[in-house]
């Protein structure tokens, strides 16, 4: 086996790149869940795609404020779209940064897209037309892209944990699946539960398959770290607190669940929530320690 | 002297840790230094490199394991060593830092070193988690990362890097890189002579990151001195194929998970559904209507 040597530093990427890492999971969730529900779903889940696509693009407006505010220059922001030195565009495909901005860009116009389609009948009747369901398998492909690129991100890296742990994409991809469900759940339990009654079993189904694929990923970024010697990092006092409430957030869907599927729902969707913030916070703050 | 491909040759067996290239170098750079620090490691008070320590004399206190007897035969000192070497950036030809940067901050000079554009860097720091040295750091006065420039400065004026010009026994070496290889294995070839057989030359060749134009002459294996051995010279993106098909298949196997639980799921709403929306409820979109005419 061969362990992996690190002599690196950390960037001190703290409580706002946590931030942002929670609310684009959520946010490209809630979008996915969305476009899943109108195009392929039963007719009766018309209203809960509604609740996606209100939901999306509020959380996605914030996630490039915590992003400039977490820069040392923030008026240079800019300088991540365009070559200030030399002009043009700056698009490195083969720096996740690079490429997640631009994503990240395209995502928030699909986003308010299907925003504006909730609240202004003319784009609503365009998105419901063949050319509109093109275009939510667009913004479905950068929503998945959004979810996904922020594990790559850490990944692409020489950090501790983060490097050795290449299935990171994909835990934090299904975590922000589970966590948009969970988000839904208690939207509609909040208002709007006698429209969308019929969504509640269908969403409840779609996150136990959601935190059994994640639970699967996190276990696959596990061996991998472990394998690398850094899987220490992870486990310190405040590293397993978080992975009790990772567990809790993966488990609590299951058992609820399987009981009933209105099984305190408010309850249940908050720790499937603190459960995908905690995720990342392990894995934001343990490869940094 | 006017070089083509610039770099340091560090002769780390010639260091006398007296840490002249660092105060050279803070004096030429403008560097204020950080608050003072008793570390109580060694004869380093610095720590390490960063923002305002842009050269780091590191001190290993390198005992042998078979209780600190000092005249066993062994490579070095009886196996006992203090190992000094002055650290900085190594202008590697496959640069971690430069290949992350997503602002392109980060070039290639005429001189072949690797360079942090001060007016371009906005302090993602995207670098620092991708340097595998520990060398960049982030400055909170600038909100900017920094590192050695490898004195451009005055290698456009045809100067010798400060650092180089201080130490006093040229244990760093600064030169065009072929030349300094060259020099340098003269020179390993004389301590495997002498008998010191651990002495290898660390990023002479391009086993390290494609070359490194700042390399070594070490008396021991890389990890002594906190460099990454060859197998563990890794660039960052080595993780972009597999954090991406990861993302790919989770994706697909969501897609089909949602397919399945929305299609079965929701087709027989509880009798309180067909009632009308309750006073205070907010309307179904236009689009709502839509679906719900769709067979
Ligand atoms: S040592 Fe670090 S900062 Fe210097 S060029 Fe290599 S990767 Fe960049
Ligand atoms: S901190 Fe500056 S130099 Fe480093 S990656 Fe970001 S923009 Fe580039």
């Amino acid at each position: 086996m061969l362990l992996a040597e690190h002599f690196v530093k950390p960037p001190n990427w703290t409580w706002l790149i946590l931030g942002y890492f929670f609310l684009a999971g959520l946010s490209s969730g809630c979008y996915a869940l969305g476009v899943m529900l109108r195009l392929w779903g039963r007719p009766s889940h018309g209203s809960a795609a509604r609740i996606a696509f209100l939901a999306a693009f509020p959380l996605v407006i914030v996630c490039p404020i915590l992003l400039t505010v977490d820069l040392g220059q923030p008026t240079r922001f800019w300088h991540m779209l365009i070559d200030s030195a030399g002009g043009g565009l700056n698009f490195k495909y083969w720096s996740p940064m690079s490429l997640g901005v631009w994503g990240l860009g395209v995502f928030s116009g699909f986003a308010f897209l299907s925003f504006l389609g909730e609240i202004w009948a003319p784009v609503g009747r365009l998105l419901h037309s063949l050319l509109g369901g093109l275009l939510l398998v667009v913004g479905l492909v950068f929503a998945l892209f959004v979810g996904a690129y922020t594990g790559v991100l850490l990944s692409v890296s020489n950090q501790p944990v983060w490097s050795d742990g290449w299935p990171l994409g994909g835990v934090f991809l299904a975590s922000g699946l589970s966590g948009a469900t969970a988000l839904l759940l208690l939207l509609i339990a909040a208002r709007h539960r006698s429209q969308v009654a019929a969504s509640v079993g269908a969403l409840g189904e779609a996150d136990r398959y959601f935190v059994v694929i994640e639970a699967v990923l996190i276990v696959i970024f596990l061996v991998t770290v472990a394998a690398a010697g850094t899987i220490g990092r992870l486990f310190n006092v405040v590293g397993i607190g978080l992975w009790v409430l990772v567990l809790v957030g993966l488990t609590v869907p299951l058992l609820a669940h399987s009981r009933s599927r209105v099984l305190w729902p408010v309850l249940t969707s908050l720790l499937v929530l603190i459960g995908v913030l905690a995720l990342r916070a392990a894995v934001i703050f343990g490869g940094q320690s | 002297m006017a070089v083509k491909r610039a770099g340091f040759f560090t002769d780390t067996s010639i260091c006398i840790g007296c840490k002249a290239c660092e105060v050279a170098c803070k004096e030429w750079n403008g560097l204020q230094g950080n608050a003072p620090n008793l570390l109580l490691d060694s004869l380093d008070n610095t720590g390490q490199l960063d923002a305002q320590n842009w050269r780091h004399v590191k001190f290993i206190e390198h005992l042998p394991a078979n209780g600190n007897l000092v005249n066993q035969p062994a490579d070095t000192g009886g196996g006992q060593a203090f190992l000094m070497m002055s650290d900085v950036c190594k202008h590697c030809q496959h640069a971690s830092c430069m290949e992350v940067c997503p602002t392109n901050a980060i070039v290639r000079t005429e001189f072949d070193t690797v360079y942090i554009q001060q007016e371009v860097c906005n302090g993602c720091r995207n670098c620092i988690s991708a340097c595998p040295y520990n060398v960049i750091g982030f400055s909170q006065a600038t909100g900017t990362a920094h590192k050695c420039t490898l004195c451009y400065d005055r290698l456009q004026s045809n100067l010798t890097p400060a650092c180089a010009k201080a130490c006093p026994t040229e244990s760093i070496k600064f030169g065009d890189v072929e030349q300094l290889q060259q020099l340098a294995d003269t020179r390993l070839a004389a301590l495997h002579q002498q008998g010191y057989s651990k002495a290898q030359l660390y990023g002479r060749d391009d086993k390290v990151y494609g070359g490194l134009n700042n390399f070594f002459l070490l008396m021991d294996e890389p990890e002594v001195y906190g460099l990454p051995n060859a197998a563990n010279a890794v660039l960052p993106s080595r993780n972009n194929l597999p954090g991406y098909l990861g993302g790919l298949v989770t994706a697909a196997v969501a897609l089909v998970a949602g397919l399945i639980a929305f299609r079965r799921r929701g087709d027989t709403p509880p009798p309180s559904d067909a009632a009308p929306a309750p006073v205070g409820v907010a309307p179904l979109s236009p689009a709502d209507s839509a679906e719900a005419e769709r067979p």
